[in-house]
């Protein structure tokens, strides 16, 4: 488990443990490209929403699951937020709005994607990708 | 790759390149920056170039949309060239792709001015 205080900065540093992790574990690089997608919207939101840029307040990172998945559980001290009011980006009237696409992008390269609150308040999230033979799962499989 | 943005004037037609990531805290706002900056400047014709952008988040993709509506606003076009296809796949997904005008050649999208 690492611990990230609220800079932006600190997506490269999630990025990188993500790229070790996929060595590590054979994850191909198309594969490897959408989980780091993904989990660069992940920690975005927990800074930017969850955190709100409070550099004291932190994000939690944990990287693991089995042979055939990796787990992704990215967790802020934030107050949490309504996962059902965030608008749909591919409805025309939210088409040209400058933001809204994030989680999004990581159901979209993501196999699995839920939202929970922390057991002390902030919100817990928790993706999953598949890894068996759906690697390359990307747009492709949209 | 350090995120950088450059330009470069070809007839009327501004160039905006990219170079490496266009994410939140990085390259989104410069590129919000070089747009506004060359319509500012009285730019009708922009043309992003995207050939050696490696990676965008849904704040690159925002900044991108507000740079587009701010050209248009403007009377000003904005199209994209040299798309990734990763990248391009980005704005696929968002359906995106098909409110830009994309070209896979610098010949090509300069003609279309």
């Amino acid at each position: 488990m690492l611990w990230l205080s609220s800079r932006y900065e600190n997506l490269e540093l999630g990025q990188a443990v993500l790229e070790y992790v996929c060595r590590v574990r054979g994850i191909e690089n198309d594969a490897e490209h959408w989980i780091g997608v993904a989990l660069r919207e992940a920690l975005a939101n927990a800074i930017k929403h969850g955190n709100r840029q409070d550099p004291s307040r932190r994000v939690m990172l944990t990287l693991g699951g089995s042979t055939d998945d990796l787990e992704i559980v990215v967790g802020d001290e934030g107050e949490g937020f309504e996962t059902a009011a965030v608008a749909d980006p591919l409805a025309p009237e939210n088409q040209m709005k400058t933001s809204g696409r994030g989680i999004f992008y990581m159901k979209t390269f993501m196999d699995d994607v839920t939202f929970s609150r922390g057991a002390r308040g902030g919100t817990i999230l928790t993706m999953r990708k598949h890894l068996g033979g759906d690697q390359k799962k990307g747009v492709q499989a949209l | 790759m350090k995120t950088t943005v450059t330009t470069r004037d070809v007839g009327d037609v501004k160039i905006v390149e990219l170079h490496g990531k266009i994410t939140i805290g990085a390259g989104d706002l410069q590129m919000r920056e070089a747009i506004h900056t060359a319509v500012s400047a009285g730019a009708t014709k922009l043309l992003i170039d995207m050939k050696d952008v490696t990676t965008i988040d849904s704040s690159g993709v925002g900044e991108l949309v507000g740079c587009y509506t701010t050209a248009t606003h403007k009377g000003a076009k904005l199209k994209l060239v040299n798309l990734p296809p990763k990248i391009s796949d980005v704005l696929t997904v968002t359906q995106l792709i098909t409110v830009f005008d994309v070209f896979t050649n610098e010949k090509d999208a300069l003609a279309s001015f």
